[in-house]
């Protein structure tokens, strides 16, 4: 009982005969009915409950550990163990997944579906990061959605990609490079085949005298890996140049930043860190995002 | 606060309350109802009947649905989101069925309660329904009040010891029962009856049922009145919502008071005095399952049962008096009686009206968007990134994941198109397209999510964003279902 509480006039409610708290709102009293027997008991056993908790569960923090409890249950440990269960519970689809060849995965709408779910959440787990969470893509990376492929678009290509990468450091990854122009070429002839490369793809103008002259450099210098007409060589990794379709840019600045400097982006290899079925999941995934050959 | 004034109150305690001790706990007062006969007491038995009737035996009640879909007449199935309700089947998405059917209890409770007070809590409530039959089985074991009073004041006999071994025993086999016949509703009955006597049946099933054997065993046998007067919140609301029209049931202070024996009454008779009907048997009281004292006017321990009704009916009828001296009865008309005035009975009130509106109003939308519900969904979701695809040929694709809902009980073949885009092909992951079009085969009672992709050639505005409708039709009884999305261009 606190002193406010004294401080106000105890009484007993006529109607009732009940003694009162001596608060008062509005002249409504509060009536100061004692409470059930029972719902003190019910206070004792919750306590109870708390200790037999106490020694069942993990509960109190020692120094460098807790106590464990008798049970020996444990939050991490009862993950790990639904974990189990639900890799068992997948078991059987994940099988199935596994034996099925990889081009017969999608003419099976069951296996479709089955792919498409697992390879979606791989995907979110390790692709979106540089991908864009729909594969939509980033400068440097490339728009997995668009049927522009630079290492190929066929379900054996996406898989060899995604399992050795490019640049990875997997000698069967895929190892072509743009190679750095700005020691090879002037500043006007870099400008003079920027012009010609926008040109191929109508990205910029084709009347223009410098396309003229960057068609002759062009021929000289990146036909070679991307073909006479521009449109690229998966073998090397080279970029068709005739489909408006950029993975660094269009415009001039970064065309001409691209030829002086190269390029070299990097695609990691998966083998290591993901299950061949997992693979397969996410080959499929990509395959039918829209652009798949 | 007008009819509290009229009404002598009289002091609720017949002693005056201890002054300066302070008692922080209360033990509970043991109450013994008495048994009693009647017309209430029977339309009670057999609300009792019908109500359990209903709860043990629902779950074993069959309908057939086909060879796809359980045949349970009632069933909340988790396990693949259904819940059957008869002809009505509901898929989680509707679950606002559910969320109308609360609207209109509530509704009907507060009908019930404009029209004739804690009606639900006399007659209806789970929570009076048990104690009910957990009061017959303790009468029938250790006899009626007086019998029942004087066993637990005397000493422990062998004869009391089995009496109440065999009270408990009986009050866990029902509460038990009661366990058991509430997961029959989330599982096939029959079979999962077999799975529990053969302890097959899932670690849940056990569990539930040991829970509410549990509270069952101590709501019905131990709290009783104690739910209704401390957990319970409906009272409280109750007496909010209550007026001076409802029929409560009331002691007609004017007709009983003064109280005295039939002898005293008759002299005052005959000497011209005032005398009440009362005749302070107390009948009302050992009677009440809740321990009230009718007499004191309305309560919040009250539950409104009518049993002190019976009671009394049945005092006056052997006393040669007009029944009816604690009867359903509105603070209007005590009011009235006070005056002199004649009764006043009104139903249609301005709250019963708007009640009863509300009632028609939310069953009619249930009713009409039952009737109305379509077998057949779609749904459809653009993809986020990327929000359009340029592809190599300079044409646009926008990607949509939709999702094909069939709710009947048989695959179903769906043919699907855009409206919106004239230009747009449309191609569906995953499927070729044939001559009917996109056709797609959704199982029974299933969805299917497929991918789409909308490619379109033609040139469009910078930023553009044009209203496009997938359209889905059934091949077979040509009902369709729209969805409306965007294209989205550069």
């Amino acid at each position: 009982m606190s002193t406010a509480h004294d401080s106000h006039d105890k009484g007993v409610d006529a109607a009732t005969g009940t003694p009162t708290t001596g608060h008062e709102w509005d002249g409504i009293q509060e009536l100061n009915n004692p409470l059930p027997r029972w719902w003190l008991w019910t206070f004792y056993a919750t306590i109870l409950w708390a200790i037999g908790y106490w020694v069942v569960y993990p509960a109190w923090p020692l120094v460098s550990s807790f106590t464990p409890g008798l049970s020996g249950w444990h939050s991490r440990s009862a993950v790990v163990e639904q974990l189990a269960d639900l890799q068992k519970l997948r078991a059987v689809s994940s099988a199935k997944l596994a034996n099925v060849p990889l081009d017969e995965i999608e003419k099976n709408p069951e296996l479709l579906n089955l792919a498409r779910a697992e390879g979606r959440v791989a995907f979110a787990d390790n692709c979106a990061p540089c991908h864009g969470a729909g594969g939509g893509g980033a400068k440097g990376f490339p728009n997995l959605n668009d049927d522009d492929w630079l290492w190929g678009g066929t379900l054996e290509q996406i898989s060899a990609t995604i399992t050795h990468g490019a640049r990875s450091g997997d000698d069967e990854g895929h190892q072509g490079n743009m190679m750095a122009f700005g020691p090879i070429l002037t500043k006007a002839e870099i400008s003079d085949v920027a012009d010609y490369v926008r040109s191929l793809s109508g990205t910029g103008p084709k009347d223009l005298p410098s396309v003229q002259k960057g068609a002759a450099v062009f021929a000289a210098n990146c036909a070679a890996c991307h073909g006479e007409d521009g449109k690229g060589n998966q073998e090397l990794g080279s970029k068709n140049l005739t489909d408006g379709i950029w993975l660094y840019g269009g415009d001039k600045a970064t065309i001409v930043q691209t030829i002086t400097n190269g390029r070299g982006g990097v695609m990691p290899a998966w083998t290591s860190r993901l299950s061949p079925t997992t693979i397969k999941a996410l080959t499929v995934y990509v395959h039918t995002l829209g652009g798949g050959q | 606060m007008t009819a509290a004034a009229l009404k002598p109150q009289p002091p609720r305690k017949t002693e005056p309350a201890a002054p300066a001790e302070e008692v922080l706990y209360a033990a509970r007062r043991a109450i013994y109802p008495q048994s009693v006969h009647g017309r209430l007491r029977t339309t009670k038995w057999v609300l009792l009947a019908i109500t359990l009737g209903i709860y043990y035996f629902l779950p074993f009640v069959r309908w057939d649905r086909g060879p796809d879909a359980p045949n349970q007449a009632v069933l909340i199935d988790f396990p693949t989101r259904r819940f059957y309700f008869f002809f009505i089947e509901i898929w989680p998405q509707e679950f606002y069925y559910l969320a109308g059917l609360l609207i209109l209890a509530a509704l009907i409770l507060f009908l019930m309660n404009a029209v004739a007070g804690r009606v639900w809590c006399g007659y209806l409530c789970p929570q009076t329904v048990w104690t009910d039959l957990f009061l017959a089985v303790e009468r029938l074991i250790e006899g009626d009040r007086r019998e029942h009073m004087l066993a637990d004041a005397g000493p422990w006999t062998l004869e009391k010891v089995a009496h109440k071994t065999l009270k408990h025993s009986v009050w866990l086999l029902l509460a038990w029962w009661t366990g058991g016949a509430w997961v029959l509703y989330f599982a096939d009955a029959p079979s999962l009856v077999w799975d529990l006597a053969t302890f097959q049946a899932p670690t849940v099933a056990y569990a539930s049922i040991a829970v509410l054997t549990f509270t069952t065993y101590t709501l019905a046998g131990h709290m009783r009145e104690q739910v209704c007067t401390y957990m319970c919140p409906w009272p409280r609301i109750q007496a909010a919502l209550t007026d001076e029209y409802a029929l409560n049931v009331t002691y007609l202070y004017d007709r009983g008071e003064p109280r005295g024996s039939v002898k005293k009454a008759a002299v005052a008779r005959a000497a011209g005095e005032k005398a009440g009907d009362c005749i302070d048997c107390n009948q009302c009281v050992n009677v009440c399952p809740t321990g009230v004292d009718i007499r004191h006017g309305m309560q919040l321990e009250c539950i409104q049962c009518g049993l002190c009704i019976d009671a009394c009916n049945n005092v006056m009828d052997k006393i040669s008096r007009p029944r009816g001296l604690i009867a359903y009865e509105s603070e209007k008309n005590l009011e009235a009686r006070a005056a002199g005035l004649p009764p006043v009975r009104r139903i249609v009130r301005p709250r019963t009206v708007l009640y009863t509106a509300l009632i028609a109003l939310v069953g009619g939308i249930m009713i009409y968007s039952l009737a109305d519900r379509s077998t057949e969904g779609l749904a459809a979701i653009h993809d986020r990134n990327p929000v359009f695809v340029r592809l190599s040929d300079g044409a646009l694709r926008n990607a949509y994941t939709v999702r094909l809902i069939n709710k009947k009980l048989e695959p179903r073949r769906f043919v699907l198109t855009l409206d919106g885009l004239p230009d747009a092909r449309i191609a569906v992951v995953g499927t070729e397209s044939g001559p009917e079009g996109d056709v797609l085969t959704v199982g029974p009672d299933q969805t299917l999510e497929a991918r789409v992709l909308v490619t379109h050639a033609g040139k469009l505005d910078a930023g553009a964003s044009i209203p496009v409708f997938f359209r889905i039709r059934d091949l077979t009884s040509g009902e369709t279902a729209i969805a409306k999305d965007h294209f989205i261009g550069p």
